[in-house]
C-alpha cells in the first residue's frame, strides 16, 4: 500500500471530517448527532489500529533505516517527510491500540458535547501519530506542538471541578518547555542546512553547540515526560482529565518525552547526553523514589496513579541515558508497557469514578465483596504496575535497572529500592480500596463491571500478560534499531 | 520633461490615490451624507487600481532619488493598500448601523494611504516626513471620529499630542543627521557613516529610531497604543493595527539597512533593547486586561517586538521574516477585529472578555474562528501565527542573536496566558447571559471566517507561495 503512513497519519483526521459532516446533516437538538459520532469514531480508530497493524506485519525488523519512508519538499527546506523504525513503529502501534479503548470508555461517561469531544480525539491521534511518524525537525515540531490543543480543550471541557486551572497549567508547562526547542531546531537548520533528522543524526555538531542544544530539547522533552521537578502539571492533569484523557495522557503522551530523547538527543548530542547522564540519572532516582514516596501520601485514587506514573518514567530516563542497548531497550519496554498498564490503572479509577463520583481513597472500602471482577483485575494491574514477574512492567523495570548498573551501580541500587516503594503505594491503594468490610452505606448497591467495561479490560490484561510472558515480541523489533543506534552513541563518546 | 514623466511613471500609485481622494471629497462634498456607500466603494475600487499600479508599474529612483519603487516597496505598498480597504469595508457597515455614516472616512484612510505609500518608498529623510505626517495627520482625524463619543475625543487628543510629540523628536532627529552627514538621502548617508558614524550621527539616529518607534507602538514609546486601541472606533483601530504599522516597519528596515548600513552594530543595539522592552510589556500588561481592544493593543505591542527583531537580524533573511510576520500577523489582525464587529447584544457591542462566556452555544462559527485565530496569535504550529515566529526567530538564530530569540519565545509563553482566555471564555463557561447575540453583519462576518480560515488551513498552502514573494522583496536588502 503506498503512502501507508499518511494514510495511518491522517485517516482519524478524515473521521473528524466525517463526524463534523455528520453532526451538520443530523437534524435534531445538540445532541441529537452523539451517537452517530461514537460509532464513526470507534469505527475509525479501528480502521487505523487494522492499518497499523498491517504496518507492523509489513515492517522488516532486521532493517535499521527508515521504513516506509515519504518525502515531499514543503517550503523553506521543510519537507513532508514520514517514516519509520523499529522503535516508533511500535509507538504507532501503541496509540492505534489505545484509541478504539478511549472512544469505548468514553461511550456513556461523555454526555455532553459528544461531537466536540469525538472530533478532539480524532485531532489528537493524528497529531500523536504525526509525531511518531515525522523525520522532518519542523513536521516534528508541528505535529508535537499541535497535540496541545486538543488536550487543553478536552482537559478544559470535560475535566472535572478545577479543569481550568489544570488546562492553563498543562498547557503553559509544556509550552514553555518547547519553545527552547523551537530555537533550538531554527539554529539546526541554519547551521546545518538540513531539516531532515536522519540527516541531522549524521551531523557532528561541535561539543558546546551539543551542550545547548541538549539543554534546549531536555527542556521541552523533561517537562513532557515529566521528569521531577517539572512534574507538577501532570497530577493536575490527570485528576481533572476526563477518564479517556488520563488514558491518553499517560499512556501516550508522556511518551512522547521518551521518544523525543530517543530521537534526538542521543543520537544528536552523544558528547552532551554522556556528560548530561549523572544528572539525568540523579533526577531520574529523585523520581523514582520522591514521588514513589509522594503517592503513598494521596487521597484521591487519580493522583495516586499520576504520581506513580511520574515515578515509572523515571525508570525510562534512566535506561534511556544508561545509553547501552539493554537500557534503551528497557526504556522502549518500559514506555509500552507503561501505556498498557497506566491506561488499564486510569480506566479501573474511571469504573468506580462513573457509579459513586468521587475518587476519595476513603470513600471506598470492601469492593471486593460486590464487585469480584473488578477486584480480580485491578490485583492483576496493581500487580503488573508494581512489576510482578510475568507481567509487562517486570520487564521493563528490570532491563532499564540492568542497563543503568552496568553505568553506574549506585543509580540502578536507588532504582531498584523505588520498586519496593512502589509495592507500598500500590498495595496500600488495594487494600483499602478493596478489602475490608463495607463501611460506606453508599457502596451496597455498587454493581460490578458490566460487558463493555469488560471489553475495555481484555485487550489489555492480553497485552500486559503476553509482554510479560514473551517480551521478544517487542523486543525484536526493537532490536535492530536500537542496537544501531547505542552503537552509533558508544562509537561517538568513544566508549 | 522625461525626467518628470517617468518620475510620474514610477510614483503613480500615490498620484493616483491623491487625485482620486480628492475626486471623492469633492463627490461627498456635493452629494453629501447619502453618497456615503458610493464613496467607500470608489474608495475601494481606487485602492484596487492603486495596487494594481503598484504591482504593476516600473521600478526605480523618482525625484532625484527621494522616491524608491523597488521590490521591497512594492510589496509593502499592495500589502497596505489591501489592507486600507479592507478597513473600509469593515468601517462601512459599522458606520451605517451606528447612524454615522459620513463620508469623510473612507476619504481619509484613502488620504493616509497615500502618505503610507510615500513612507514604503521614501528614499530620504524629507519624503520619510512627508510620509509620516501625512498618514498621521489623517488618522488623527479618524481616531476622533465618533466625536461625540468621550472616549474617542479623549483617544484622539492623545494619540494627537503623543504624535505631535514624536514627530519633533524625529524631526530633530533628522535634522542632526542632515547636519553631520551633510545630506538627506539615505544612500549619501549610509557613505558618510561608514567613514565615521560619529557621536552626532548616532544621537541623530537614536531620535529617529524613536520617533518611529512611536509610530508601530514598540515599547517604550507604547503610552498611546491601549488608550487609542479602547477609545478609537473599532474599524479605525483594524486599520491602526495594520496598514501603518506595516509602513512604518518598512520604512525603519529601510533607514536603518539603506540609511546607516554599516553602523549596523550600533543602531541593532537600539531595536533589540526595544524589542526586549516591548516583549516584556506586550505579555505582562496584557495578562489583566479586561477590555478586548486593549488586549489586542498589547498583543500588538509583543508583535511589533517580534517584527523588529527580524528588522534588527539586518539581514536579508531578517527583512524577509519582517515581511513575512507583518504579513501573516495583519491578517490575524483583520480576523480579530472583524470578530469584534461581528458581535453585538442589543445593539452594543462586546467590549469585554467576560462577554465572550458561552459564545461558542450561541456562535459556533465565530466561537472556532476566534478560537483559531487566538491560537495562531499564541503561536501553535501549523497556525499563521507559528510560521511569523518561525521566520523571525530563524533570522535571529542566524544573525546570532541568541538571548533576544530566548527572551521572545519566553514572552510568547507569558502572552499564551491571555489568548487561551479568550478560549476559555468562550468554551468552558456557561453563558453569563440569556441574552443571545444579534445577526452579525455581513461583510464583518465573512473577513473573519476568512481570515481565521488563512490562519488554518489556507497558510500552509499559501506559505509556499508568500515565501518566494517576500523573498524577492526583501532582494538586496540588507547590511554588508
Amino acid at each position: 500500500m503506498p503512502h501507508i503512513l499518511s494514510i495511518v497519519t491522517f485517516l482519524p483526521l478524515l473521521g473528524a471530517a466525517a463526524i463534523i459532516a455528520a453532526s451538520l446533516l443530523i437534524k435534531g437538538d445538540k445532541e441529537a448527532a452523539a451517537p452517530a459520532a461514537r460509532w464513526i469514531a470507534l469505527g475509525t480508530t479501528l480502521v487505523v489500529l487494522a492499518v497499523s497493524v498491517l504496518l507492523t506485519a509489513q515492517f522488516d525488523p532486521s532493517n535499521t533505516a527508515y521504513q516506509f519512508v515519504e518525502h515531499m519538499p514543503w517550503f523553506a527546506g521543510a519537507a513532508y517527510h514520514l517514516g519509520v523504525d523499529g522503535v516508533s513503529i511500535l509507538f504507532v502501534l501503541l496509540t492505534a491500540f489505545l484509541m478504539p479503548i478511549c472512544v469505548i470508555a468514553s461511550w456513556k461517561s461523555i454526555e455532553h458535547r459528544v461531537v466536540e469531544y469525538m472530533v478532539a480525539f480524532l485531532v489528537l491521534e493524528t497529531l500523536v501519530i504525526g509525531v511518531f511518524t515525522a523525520l522532518d525537525l519542523f513536521l516534528f515540531y508541528v505535529f508535537f506542538e499541535g497535540t496541545l490543543v486538543p488536550m487543553f480543550l478536552i482537559i478544559g471541557i470535560w475535566g472535572g471541578a478545577n479543569r481550568i486551572y489544570a488546562s492553563y497549567k498543562f498547557f503553559l508547562y509544556t509550552l514553555l518547555g518547547s519553545v527552547l526547542m523551537l530555537l533550538a531546531m531554527l539554529w539546526m537548520a541554519h547551521e546545518t542546512g538540513t531539516t531532515s533528522i536522519p540527516d541531522l543524526k549524521n551531523y557532528e555538531f561541535g561539543a558546546q553547540a551539543q551542550t545547548l542544544l541538549w539543554l534546549a530539547f531536555f527542556a521541552s522533552f523533561a517537562v513532557k515526560m515529566p521528569m521531577w521537578p517539572v512534574h507538577t502539571w501532570l497530577p493536575d492533569a490527570h485528576v481533572q482529565a476526563p477518564t479517556a484523557g488520563s488514558v491518553i495522557l499517560a499512556g501516550i503522551l508522556l511518551k512522547l518525552g521518551g521518544y523525543g530523547f530517543i530521537l534526538f538527543n542521543l543520537p544528536m548530542f552523544p558528547l552532551a547526553s554522556e556528560m548530561f547522564t549523572p544528572l539525568v540519572f540523579a533526577l531520574s532516582v529523585i523520581a523514582v523514589v520522591y514521588t514513589s514516596l509522594v503517592a503513598f501520601r494521596q487521597t484521591d485514587i487519580k493522583k495516586l496513579i499520576a504520581y506513580s506514573s511520574v515515578a515509572h518514567m523515571g525508570f525510562v530516563t534512566m535506561g534511556i541515558f544508561a545509553g547501552n542497548e539493554t537500557g534503551v531497550q528497557g526504556a522502549v519496554f518500559q514506555m509500552l508497557s507503561h501505556g498498557l498498564i497506566s491506561g488499564a490503572l486510569f480506566l479501573c479509577v474511571g469504573v468506580v469514578y462513573d457509579r459513586m463520583h468521587t475518587r476519595e481513597i476513603a470513600f471506598y472500602g470492601g469492593l471486593t465483596a460486590r464487585m469480584p471482577w473488578y477486584a480480580a483485575i485491578f490485583l492483576m494491574f496493581t500487580m503488573a504496575n508494581v512489576g510482578l514477574p510475568g507481567t509487562s512492567g517486570f520487564v521493563g523495570e528490570v532491563l532499564t535497572m540492568t542497563g543503568a548498573y552496568q553505568v553506574s551501580t549506585w543509580t540502578a541500587l536507588i532504582a531498584a529500592s523505588g520498586v519496593i516503594f512502589s509495592a507500598v503505594y500500590a498495595l496500600t491503594l488495594f487494600r483499602n480500596v478493596m478489602y475490608g468490610p463495607i463501611t460506606n452505606p453508599a457502596l451496597e448497591s455498587i454493581t460490578d463491571i458490566d460487558k463493555r467495561e469488560l471489553l475495555l479490560f481484555v485487550p489489555l490484561i492480553i497485552g500486559t500478560i503476553g509482554l510479560g510472558l514473551y517480551p521478544n515480541a517487542i523486543l525484536d523489533i526493537t532490536g535492530p534499531s536500537v542496537e544501531a543506534l547505542t552503537t552509533a552513541y558508544r562509537a561517538a563518546i568513544g566508549g | 520633461m522625461t525626467d518628470l514623466s517617468s518620475a510620474l511613471q514610477l510614483a503613480a500609485p500615490e498620484v493616483t490615490l491623491a487625485v482620486g481622494g480628492l475626486v471623492l471629497l469633492m463627490i461627498g462634498a456635493f452629494a453629501g451624507e447619502k453618497a456615503t456607500r458610493l464613496v467607500s466603494g470608489l474608495s475601494v475600487l481606487l485602492l484596487l487600481v492603486a495596487t494594481a499600479l503598484t504591482v504593476t508599474g516600473p521600478l526605480g529612483l523618482a525625484f532625484g532619488g527621494t522616491y524608491i519603487a523597488d521590490p521591497l516597496s512594492v510589496y509593502g505598498k499592495a500589502l497596505i493598500f489591501l489592507s486600507s480597504a479592507v478597513a473600509i469595508i469593515l468601517g462601512d457597515g459599522w458606520m451605517h448601523r451606528n447612524k454615522i455614516a459620513k463620508f469623510e472616512y473612507p476619504v481619509l484612510i484613502v488620504l493616509a494611504s497615500v502618505g503610507m505609500g510615500m513612507m514604503a518608498s521614501s528614499g530620504d529623510l524629507i519624503s520619510l516626513y512627508i510620509g509620516i505626517e501625512m498618514h498621521s495627520l489623517a488618522l488623527y482625524v479618524l481616531a476622533a471620529y465618533r466625536r461625540d463619543s468621550l472616549v474617542a475625543s479623549e483617544a484622539g487628543l492623545k494619540y494627537f499630542v503623543l504624535g505631535a510629540l514624536s514627530s519633533g523628536i524625529l524631526l530633530y532627529g533628522a535634522s542632526l543627521i542632515y547636519g553631520f552627514a551633510g545630506s538627506m538621502k539615505f544612500d549619501e548617508i549610509a557613505a558618510f557613516a561608514s567613514n565615521n558614524p560619529g557621536p552626532g550621527l548616532i544621537f541623530g539616529m537614536v531620535f529617529l529610531i524613536a520617533g518611529l518607534a512611536f509610530k508601530v507602538s514598540a515599547a517604550p514609546f507604547h503610552m498611546w497604543t491601549p488608550d487609542v486601541y479602547q477609545g478609537a472606533p473599532t474599524p479605525v483601530v483594524a486599520l491602526f493595527a495594520t496598514a501603518p504599522k506595516v509602513a512604518a516597519m518598512i520604512l525603519i528596515a529601510r533607514v536603518l539597512i539603506d540609511g546607516f548600513n554599516l553602523a549596523h552594530f550600533q543602531w541593532a543595539q537600539v531595536i533589540i533593547l526595544i524589542s526586549l522592552i516591548s516583549f516584556a510589556v506586550g505579555a505582562f500588561g496584557g495578562l489583566m486586561q479586561k477590555d478586548i481592544q486593549r488586549l489586542l493593543a498589547y498583543s500588538s505591542i509583543i508583535n511589533i517586538g517580534y517584527a523588529l527583531l527580524g528588522v534588527a537580524a539586518g539581514t536579508e533573511l531578517g527583512v524577509q521574516a519582517m515581511l513575512m510576520f507583518m504579513t501573516l500577523y495583519v491578517i490575524d489582525q483583520f480576523g480579530f477585529f472583524a470578530v469584534l464587529l461581528s458581535l453585538s447584544r442589543n445593539g452594543r457591542p462586546i467590549r469585554n472578555i467576560s462577554d465572550l462566556a458561552g459564545l461558542k452555544q450561541d456562535r459556533p462559527v465565530t466561537a472556532i474562528a476566534l478560537t483559531i485565530l487566538s491560537l495562531s496569535a499564541v503561536g501553535i504550529p501549523p497556525l499563521s501565527g507559528f510560521w511569523g515566529k518561525f521566520y523571525v526567530f530563524g533570522a535571529a538564530a542566524d544573525a546570532g542573536y541568541w538571548m533576544a530569540g530566548v527572551a521572545g519565545l519566553v514572552a510568547s509563553v507569558v502572552a499564551a496566558f491571555y489568548y487561551l482566555r479568550l478560549i476559555k471564555m468562550m468554551w468552558f463557561d456557561a453563558p453569563a447571559t440569556e441574552v443571545k447575540t444579534d445577526k452579525a453583519p455581513l461583510e464583518a462576518q465573512w473577513i473573519a471566517w476568512a481570515a481565521a480560515a488563512f490562519a488554518f488551513p489556507v497558510v500552509i498552502v499559501a506559505l509556499a507561495w508568500l515565501e518566494p514573494l517576500t523573498k524577492a522583496a526583501a532582494a538586496g536588502v540588507g547590511v554588508g
